[in-house]
């Protein structure tokens, strides 16, 4: 078990390496992404410029950048932005993962919640008017995009309906640390974690009740019902609990990507300052230092979330426990 | 109870399944009926309804497009169309099932212990420590080794034959009244057949059960079953003792599945020995005598359904005159001996 563990360590360290590795090069072989002139300004002279590479480390080789830019990332964790000035990556990272944790954190809860209830349902009465209206509403939940539903969520609660008994709780946008305030921090976010929630809902929903229509049709859920347990016993103990692997394979991809800066539009869409939208602003100015902070963290949760997964797996399913 | 009511009395069971070319008709008809403590054994081509008759029984067949019509009354109560829950009441309680393939009949996710404590909980009040001591005892009384760690295993940790035999238990324990096995041996390899065959043929002593035991394997029949039911096209076409049957089979079908061995003394004739033509379609049924076009025999009569007639308990679905037919099978017998 803890040589499993070790290895699996070493490969996310690798994994992380390869991505950082890989990011670096891509900003570096971007053409016109010449950092020192961003950093200069536009019309800057030579002189400025070759003064701006070597104030920043850009004349050293490439290898040289990366070590250097890394051993400021990790060990000294000083490094600044190379678009707003004197900002510092790290903290300014750390500072957005609450929100984003927090943002995605309760948009699990839901949809795994929801995804659930809509699939066993669904999957139960299959084939009857409760089915196809849960199968109807999912697919329009798939089809809504995030930033549409924010917007009109934001449309209802700030401005039109704001002032009405319904949605006069909705405070501003904006997030509110848990720690400064528990009961703002969830009514900031309830309507974000909705929006975010429904599109995987409706996904989750309709896996789910895949999976377990074709579940319900094994030689074993013929044995189950042949024992005169109740079928709803049928369905939950033996059904439902064969068809958790492909729910919670989806859940550990869907929820590491979210943190990783997946859920980019609904944090834009309802002013939360996190890794996504920190992500975004990064690429979009080519900030160097910025880019490889979030993408090494994204990567960290990407493997991370995988990692989850084959532990989860090893409680849900023996047949993948033995197979150690 | 009284003892003089049958166990089982299946009547005019019917099973048709709606399909792309209309209803079709897997189990046509179909009577017979169980004392306690018998075993009956199933015989027939792969496809002719034994497993749709028994499945019925139980009321198992859970297509959308299945109908099931006719009368399964046991002890004095009728099963068909048995609210869900009442049903459930029987099931695994007094008549339990093996299915033909131990490798997907087990959850995978539970171990088999929990899957057995399980039908126990469902049926009486006992605790989950009496419950798993004797789920212990019982994977110990059908011979898995060290019953006490098997217990905590999982399915795919038991080979085959074990998990047969997890199976078994599994359907033994709540001591039902009949036990429902579907060629439990089809999918496991020669040596850990006959254990099995002889795990099963010892239940009506261990356990008291009556048996019905579909299988492929004439033998087995021949040692364990009391009486035989041979199926073609789903209808039952001949039943009979055991002993009545094997020695003068009253139909064509069973002359042909027989051949001419003499199957309680010599060799065992291994496999139901091959028929010439094959069963028909069951969109395409023939009028009459389904039996008719692969029957040497057939003739005009033959264009009516013939019903199950005979005397002494020997009955067969043929219109070829009960006297004479004995002569009519050894001629038959003679002309197919290899040159
Ligand atoms: N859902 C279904 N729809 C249509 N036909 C079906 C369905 N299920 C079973 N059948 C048909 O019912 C017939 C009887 O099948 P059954 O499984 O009872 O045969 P069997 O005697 O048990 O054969 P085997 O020895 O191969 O197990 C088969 O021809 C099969 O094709
Ligand atoms: S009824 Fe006719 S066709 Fe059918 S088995 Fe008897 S002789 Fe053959
Ligand atoms: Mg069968």
């Amino acid at each position: 078990m803890l040589t499993a563990l070790l290895s699996r360590l070493g490969q996310m360290v690798l994994v992380m390496f390869g991505i950082s590795v890989v990011a670096f090069l891509i900003f570096f072989a971007t053409p016109g992404a010449d950092p020192s002139a961003r950093i200069a300004g536009r019309n800057a002279s030579q002189e400025t410029l070759v003064q701006v590479r070597h104030d920043f480390g850009l004349d050293r080789p490439l290898p040289v950048q990366y070590a250097l830019m890394m051993e400021r990332l990790f060990i000294s964790r000083d490094l600044t932005s190379f678009v707003n000035r004197g900002q510092r990556v790290v903290p300014t990272v750390l500072e957005a993962i609450p929100i984003t944790l927090s943002l995605v954190l309760g948009a699990a809860v839901l949809w795994l919640l929801g995804g659930l209830i809509v699939g066993v349902i669904a999957g139960a009465t299959r084939g009857t008017w409760l089915d196809r209206t849960l199968m109807i509403l999912s697919l329009i939940g798939v089809s809504i995009p995030v930033f549409w539903l924010g917007e009109v969520a934001n449309l209802v609660t700030q401005s039109r309906w704001h002032d009405s008994w319904l949605f006069s709780w909705v405070p501003p946008l904006g997030y509110i640390p848990f720690t400064e305030d528990p009961w703002g921090w969830f009514k900031a976010l309830v309507i974000p974690w909705f929006t975010l929630a429904t599109l995987y809902i409706g996904l989750y929903g309709r896996v789910l009740r895949a999976s377990i229509i074709e579940t319900m049709q094994e030689d074993f859920i013929r044995t189950a019902r042949a024992k005169g347990i109740g079928e709803r016993r049928v369905l939950m103990h033996h059904g439902l609990r064969t068809s958790l692997v492909a729910f919670v394979t989806m859940f550990g991809l869907d929820f590491g990507a979210l943190v990783g800066g997946g859920a980019l539009l609904t944090e834009v869409v309802f002013g939360l300052q996190g890794v996504g939208k920190l992500t975004y602003g990064a690429l979009q100015t080519l900030d160097l230092p910025m880019i490889l902070a979030t993408v090494i963290y994204a990567s960290f949760f990407v493997v991370m979330a995988n990692f989850i997964v084959d532990v989860a797996f090893v409680f849900i399913d023996p047949r993948v426990r033995d197979a150690h | 109870m009284p003892t003089d009511k049958p166990l089982l009395v299946v009547e005019n069971l019917c099973v048709s399944f709606r399909t792309e070319g209309g209803v079709v008709p897997a189990v046509s008809g179909v009577s017979f009926s169980l004392e306690r403590r018998e075993i009956i054994g199933v015989v027939g081509e792969s496809g002719s309804g034994k497993s749709q008759t028994l499945l019925a029984i139980l009321g198992l067949i859970s297509s959308p497009n299945a109908v099931v019509t006719g009368s399964v009354r046991f002890l004095g109560q009728e099963l068909l169309g048995l609210k869900r829950r009442a049903l459930d009441a029987v099931r695994g309680r007094q008549i339990a099932m093996i299915f033909q393939d131990p490798m997907t009949a087990l959850t995978p996710v539970h171990t088999i212990g929990n899957q057995i404590i399980e039908q126990i909980r469902a049926h009486e009040s006992v605790s989950r420590t009496a419950a798993r001591k004797r789920a212990v005892d019982l994977l110990d009384a059908v011979g898995l080794p060290s019953p006490d760690s098997a217990v905590d295993r999982y399915p795919h940790q038991l080979s085959g034959g074990m998990r047969q035999r997890a199976v078994i238990a599994m359907a033994l324990s709540c001591n039902p009244a009949l036990l429902i096995a579907d060629e439990p041996t089809t999918a496991l390899d020669v040596t850990v057949q006959a254990q099995i065959l002889e795990l099963i043929a010892r239940l009506r002593d261990g356990f008291g059960s009556a048996v019905i035991l579909v299988t492929h394997d004439l033998g087995v029949v021949a040692e364990v079953a009391d009486r035989v039911l041979v199926m073609y096209a789903g209808r039952v076409v001949e039943e009979g003792g055991k002993g009545q049957l094997f020695r003068e089979p009253l139909h064509p079908y069973a002359w042909g599945l027989f051949g001419s061995i003499p199957p309680m003394h010599g060799p065992r004739p291994a496999r139901l020995t091959a028929i010439p033509g094959s069963p028909p379609k069951l969109s395409q049924m023939p009028q009459g005598c389904a039996f008719g076009p692969r029957c040497t025999f057939r003739h005009e009569a033959c264009a009516a359904q013939p019903s199950l007639g005979g005397a002494g308990g020997h009955r067969s679905a043929c219109f070829l005159p009960q006297d004479g037919r004995q002569d009519l099978r050894r001629t038959l017998a003679a002309r197919a001996v290899p040159a």
